[in-house]
């Protein structure tokens, strides 16, 4: 199976949120950043299995620039075989799912995979747009899924529930919590991954949808008010009279 | 020119959360002096209620096909509406229905599109939309470029209350084209509330020191008519189901109430929770982190705190 798997840096889940430039810009001073977890842990390591048990392939896809290439790497030395970098800033899921779109177009992969959402921008939004681009079917939020031959059996999130379906590939899915066990690349990995093809593309260039004109961080909370624990239900009161909540 | 809000519904009343966007949608149509109508994909007996909370027409298909999910067929379907009341502006609640949808209407319409909006734009100038990002830790004020704008509400971020009146409900009749998506089986989770939908959460974690003690969390849960959440390292180790995991890495959440017991509110919990109105926490650490995040605190064994509690909790 031929499949193709779409990273995006995010900041290390402990990070600092800070911004810069009058609030328009991420502050990455002192920031680790990482393979988005939902691309690595799921889409990533599901789409390894998968391999390692029907044999194929997995290409990593990735819009970015060139400081980039160290989570690329790591995307190789967790097993993938080869990767492709789209040397364009991703600040927009529509235009970076265009890029994504116009490199797979020709290459017919038996599936592309994301992640459910970045942890950073929370869009979940490139899976459905790549597949409309390329006019395959699309299954978000899926949790399990196995294969049998060309067929795929899925377990996905729906109201209230899960549902299981059928698909015959090609199809594009987005991954979350379930489908893998996040995996730590071993030193052959490490070393394999120096070596294997990590090919740049010049991007198409097509203009934005969205950008960002400001961030804003959240006002701090008021002191916490603590609530004598022999005698609790004084909390109740609280919750109804003073919050208004209950 | 229109506001369009899409809901899908699968048979039985329409949930919480599309009147939520239809309130949404109808605030917008003021503040942009169009008209509101909405996109109702599937089975639903309550159609007509859409116009008590501003939608002036129902669009309405209801074609049998539709109760496979297939994302390629709804956009299909949704984007022939979209043409027949000439909408430029679409809203949708952002749940698992619109996290399949909106991407691909977007891609189709080459319509700029913003998920997890939490406030209504600001079209002054420019048109931008205020959204959570970096899993609630901070928003961003995003501009929409295009002509054509979709947004995706994040659920429980508006104040809205039903009004008068009832929709006039048009069959609308194109037919689902199946991208082979075949659905086989549906599991109904035992929670009886989804937890981006509940008002109300009550999540435990490592504290209870064993999946057998989560019964007078649930006990408590169904008291108050709440969900049931847990925290990371408690469904990694299987003491409960994935889906209960709020966090980063599992489900965001913001109902009005959340209460953590016996949960220390590592930065990454925080991320998924700290959209809630009110914030309760129960720990026996009175350095737990999550006491900072609280807007209620109570210091103390959760095993001698919790059953005081259910015993003086209100039914709701």
């Amino acid at each position: 199976m031929k499949l193709l798997v779409c990273i995006s840096k995010a900041p290390d889940t402990t990070a600092k949120i800070e911004f810069k430039d009058n609030d328009s810009k991420f502050n990455s001073d002192g920031v680790q950043f990482i393979i988005n977890p939902f691309d690595e842990w799921y889409a990533l390591v599901r789409a390894l299995e998968i391999k390692e048990s029907q044999g194929g392939s997995v290409t990593i896809i990735h819009v970015g620039l060139a400081e980039n290439d160290p989570i690329i790497r790591k995307a190789l030395a967790l097993g993938a075989d080869d990767a492709v970098r789209i040397n364009r800033e991703a600040t927009d899921a529509l235009s970076v799912a265009e890029e994504i779109a116009a490199y797979a177009k020709d290459e017919q992969y038996d599936m592309i995979l994301t992640g459910k959402e970045t942890i950073d921008h929370n869009g979940s939004q490139l899976g459905g747009m790549i597949a409309e681009l390329l006019e395959l079917p699309s299954i978000s939020l899926a949790s399990k899924m196995d294969i049998n031959g060309n067929s795929a059996t899925l377990e996905r999130d729906v109201q209230g529930g899960k549902e299981v379906i059928e698909i015959q590939t090609p199809f594009v899915l987005s991954a979350s919590k379930g489908m893998a066990e996040a995996r730590i690349p071993n030193m052959r990995g490490i070393m394999a991954a120096r070596t294997r093809p990590l090919k740049v593309v010049e991007p198409i260039g097509q203009a934005l949808y969205t950008k960002v004109n400001k961030y804003v961080l959240p006002v701090e909370k008021a002191e916490c008010r603590y609530i004598d624990a022999e005698n609790p239900s004084e909390l109740w009161d609280l919750l109804k009279s003073e919050a208004k909540v209950l | 020119m229109s506001v369009l809000v899409y809901i899908n519904n699968h048979g039985g009343n329409i949930h919480k959360n599309a009147f939520e966007a239809v309130a949404y949608g109808k605030a917008i149509a003021d503040q942009t002096g169009t008209e509101l109508y909405a996109a109702l994909i599937g089975p639903a007996d309550n159609a007509g209620d859409l116009g008590a909370y501003g939608a002036l027409k129902v669009y309405h298909n209801n074609d049998g096909s539709f109760s496979n999910f297939d994302p390629s067929a709804i956009t299909n379907a949704l984007a022939d509406i979209v043409a027949e009341c000439s909408a430029d502006i679409i809203v949708c609640s952002h749940d698992f229905s619109s996290k399949s949808i909106a991407p691909r209407l977007s891609a189709r319409l080459k319509a700029g599109l913003v998920t997890g909006a939490v406030g209504l734009p600001n079209t002054q100038g420019s048109f931008s939309v205020t959204k959570a990002v970096y899993s609630g830790k901070a928003f961003a004020e995003i501009e929409i470029l295009t002509d054509k704008k979709i947004i995706c509400l994040l659920p429980n971020s508006i104040e809205f209350e039903k009004g008068e009146g009832s929709a006039e409900v048009i069959i609308s009749s194109s037919s689902a084209s199946s991208s082979g998506i075949q659905v086989k089986e549906i599991k109904k989770e035992s929670t009886r509330l989804s937890l981006t939908e509940a008002e109300l959460v009550v999540s435990a974690g490592r504290g209870l020191k064993g999946p057998e003690n989560w019964g007078m969390i649930e006990k408590l849960a169904e008291k108050l008519g709440a969900a049931t959440a847990c925290s990371r390292p408690v469904a990694d180790i299987d003491w409960r189901p994935h889906h209960e995991h709020v966090g980063q890495t599992g489900t965001v959440i913001r109902p009005n109430l959340y209460i953590a017991i016996g949960i220390s509110g590592a930065i990454q919990h925080l991320a998924g929770v700290n959209g809630s109105k009110v914030i309760v926490v129960i720990n026996t650490d009175p350095e737990a982190p999550f006491f900072k995040a609280a807007d209620y605190g109570i210091i103390g064994d959760a095993f001698e705190v919790v059953p005081k509690l259910l015993d003086s909790a209100p039914t709701l």
